[in-house]
């Protein structure tokens, strides 16, 4: 066995990746010498990925394969009995009427990223020329995505409250200042939906502009040779060039507005229809002891993003996402 | 980058104009993203009774040196507590997702072994998981080993699902010339040797950015220490400012010094580190 290994394999490898030919056949050419500390040699790796494994396995896919288990069951979490119920969580989950509320409030948060992403593509594009105080504004727009989450909702509490910042600054242009922001579940959900806009821009933002900065500026130059306009430069330059990074955008976008949870749990608790899909989860889980039910919650989110997921792979292959 | 180039034969109004646009709105998205965070600030500073006066969210404080909200913040809000354990538990995982990164990254890029695929299939499927939903099941993963209420709870599950970070350190190993492992091996060290004494050291600029942002993705995170350390001393910057909601009820000014301080530690980082941070953040998000 380890003849035909070692035979085949110093080859491929070095085929495979080109890199200046592998150590192992400069190592094992030459003979016998090195053939005694062969099963050493092919231990190594793995003592050095024992922890990594250990812990990849232990919190990823243990966790995933319980999961599954789990919400077949009807489990409280708690009592050592557990009784299979087949896929019954799993009509619960499409029959109960919060969880169908809960799949609509994601839409706001998919508008939102909608929003995000055209305004992180306004400003990579303005800033990716040469403007004054560039720097300032690049680290203003993209300090909010590096704020503790818990302050942001406190900061936007106080923003919508009643007399709050926002109030106030209506009541200078003159509007009316009797709105109670998060008082109705429009209302506070496009709010929530518009502090994730704030929070969030700025890590598309910076992805776009550093996509941007890696083309290479003789092609502007060339193409203001031409006299092509700034909206001509970002169709025919900028947007081919960002389309990878985009594209994760979007998929971060949709798997992101379904699994939205800090903000609104911060700030509203999920109160006045402003529950997501795993806030929905957490409660179900940890409040209402139904451990059955909130893996099937979980299964199916994971479902659906590894599904949006494939489907991205399968739409734009193999473009590779090279920043920095 | 020659924007003057074009405009001096045509139209030398419209780009103008354009210009004044382009820093208007600059200008506006600045100012949005700061009024929130400034008007936070102002309300820190107030007392409790000039935020009843009406005066409006955007008055000024009457005195600028008034720094008793943050005091009382910082003592009642178990503040000192948090940082403590924030310190702990960043320190911990950091430590160990660097170490671990590091060690998963120069296996998998130097060496050839069976079921070499699957390992980093493995990896690879493990981003997809979202770590939210899995939180269900890895909780009673956790309280089976009886790490429930402990700082460890945290500290390990940043260490054990952090897959980006292996990535960072991945592409950065590959620019290391496996020459020099082979020189060291010709000299009689053994692999782990080689990690330690050549690969760790040059993987510096890559540790750099996996320290900067998972401290600032630890310090920020508010679902784990919420779910896995309920105990009032066991908080964190998150979780001890989360806890403001209840005792402090309407106090707006406390809350906002509580709020303030959180964020400060970040600004100065940021202020301080820019460069890494853009990059490690662009880095962490394509991978």
């Amino acid at each position: 066995m380890t003849r035909t290994v070692s035979t085949a394999s110093p080859p491929a490898p070095v085929a495979k990746r080109d890199r200046p030919s592998g150590r192992r056949s400069r190592h094992r050419g030459p003979g016998r010498g090195t053939w005694r500390q062969q099963p050493l040699r092919r231990l190594t790796p793995w003592l050095f990925l024992l922890a990594p494994l250990a812990l990849l396995v232990t919190f990823t896919y243990v966790p995933v394969g319980n999961m599954l288990y789990y919400s077949f069951t009807d489990w409280d979490g708690v009592s050592p009995e557990r009784n299979f119920i087949g896929a019954d969580n799993y009509t619960e989950v499409f029959t109960r009427p919060e969880m169908f509320r809960v799949f609509t409030v994601s839409f706001y948060y998919l508008a939102a990223s909608v929003v995000q992403i055209v305004i992180a593509l306004y400003f990579a594009t303005v800033l990716s020329f040469d403007l004054r105080f560039r720097n300032l504004f690049k680290g203003i727009l993209f300090f909010p995505y590096l704020i503790n989450g818990v302050a942001i909702g406190f900061v936007f509490l106080y923003f919508f409250q009643d007399g709050g910042t926002l109030d106030s600054v209506l009541s200078w242009f003159g509007a009316d200042t009797d709105h109670a922001w998060l008082g109705s579940p429009e209302s506070a959900n496009t709010s929530l939906a518009g502090v994730s806009v704030w929070r969030f821009t700025g890590l598309n933002f910076v992805l776009f502009l550093g996509a941007i900065q890696s083309i290479p500026g003789e092609l502007y130059e060339a193409a203001q040779l031409d006299g092509a306009s700034r909206w001509k430069q970002f169709k025919h330059i900028i947007a081919p060039s960002i389309r990878p990074v985009l594209s994760l955008s979007v998929i971060l976008a949709i798997s992101g507005s379904l699994s939205v949870f800090e903000i609104p749990y911060i700030m509203t608790d999920g109160a006045t229809g402003t529950s997501t899909f795993v806030i929905q989860t957490v409660k179900f889980a940890f409040q209402f002891n139904k451990t059955g039910l909130a893996s099937a919650c979980a299964v199916v989110l994971l479902a659906i993003i590894l599904l949006i997921t494939w489907i991205q792979r399968r739409l734009v292959p193999d473009e590779k996402v090279d920043l920095v | 980058m020659t924007l003057t180039a074009p405009a001096q034969g045509r139209s030398r109004r419209r780009p103008r104009v354009a210009t004044t646009l382009t820093y208007l709105s600059l200008v506006v998205a600045s100012l949005v993203v700061l009024l929130p965070l400034a008007v936070v600030f102002l309300t820190s500073l107030k007392s409790y009774g000039e935020i009843q006066d009406g005066q409006g969210a955007l008055a000024l404080p009457d005195d600028w040196s008034n720094f008793a909200n943050y005091a009382t913040a910082f003592n009642d809000g178990h503040l000192l507590t948090a940082f403590g354990n924030t310190a702990f538990i960043l320190l911990f995982s950091i430590t160990g997702t660097v170490v671990i990164g590091s060690m998963t990254a120069y296996a998998i890029d130097r060496f050839d072994f069976r079921f070499k695929k699957l390992i980093m299939a493995l990896f690879l499927i493990a981003t997809l998981v979202p770590g939210v939903t899995t939180q269900v099941a890895t909780f009673q993963v956790v309280n089976s080993f009886g790490l429930f209420d402990t700082r460890w709870a945290p500290i390990l599950l940043y260490m054990g699902t952090d897959i980006v970070s292996i990535y960072i350190f991945l592409q950065f190993i590959r620019g290391i010339p496996t020459s020099l492992d082979e020189a060291a091996r010709l000299d009689g060290a053994n692999a782990f040797t080689i990690y330690r004494k050549i690969i760790f050291p040059l993987l510096k600029p890559a540790i750099a950015t996996v320290v900067i942002i998972k401290g600032i993705t630890t310090y920020n995170d508010f679902y784990i220490p919420f779910l896995y350390m309920p105990s009032e001393e066991l908080g964190t910057m998150s979780t001890a400012l989360f806890r403001f909601k209840g005792p402090f009820g309407a106090h707006w000014e406390n809350i906002s010094a509580g709020a303030v301080m959180v964020i400060v530690p970040t600004l100065v980082v940021f202020l301080f580190l820019q460069r890494y941070i853009y990059n490690g953040f662009a880095q962490g998000a394509t991978k």
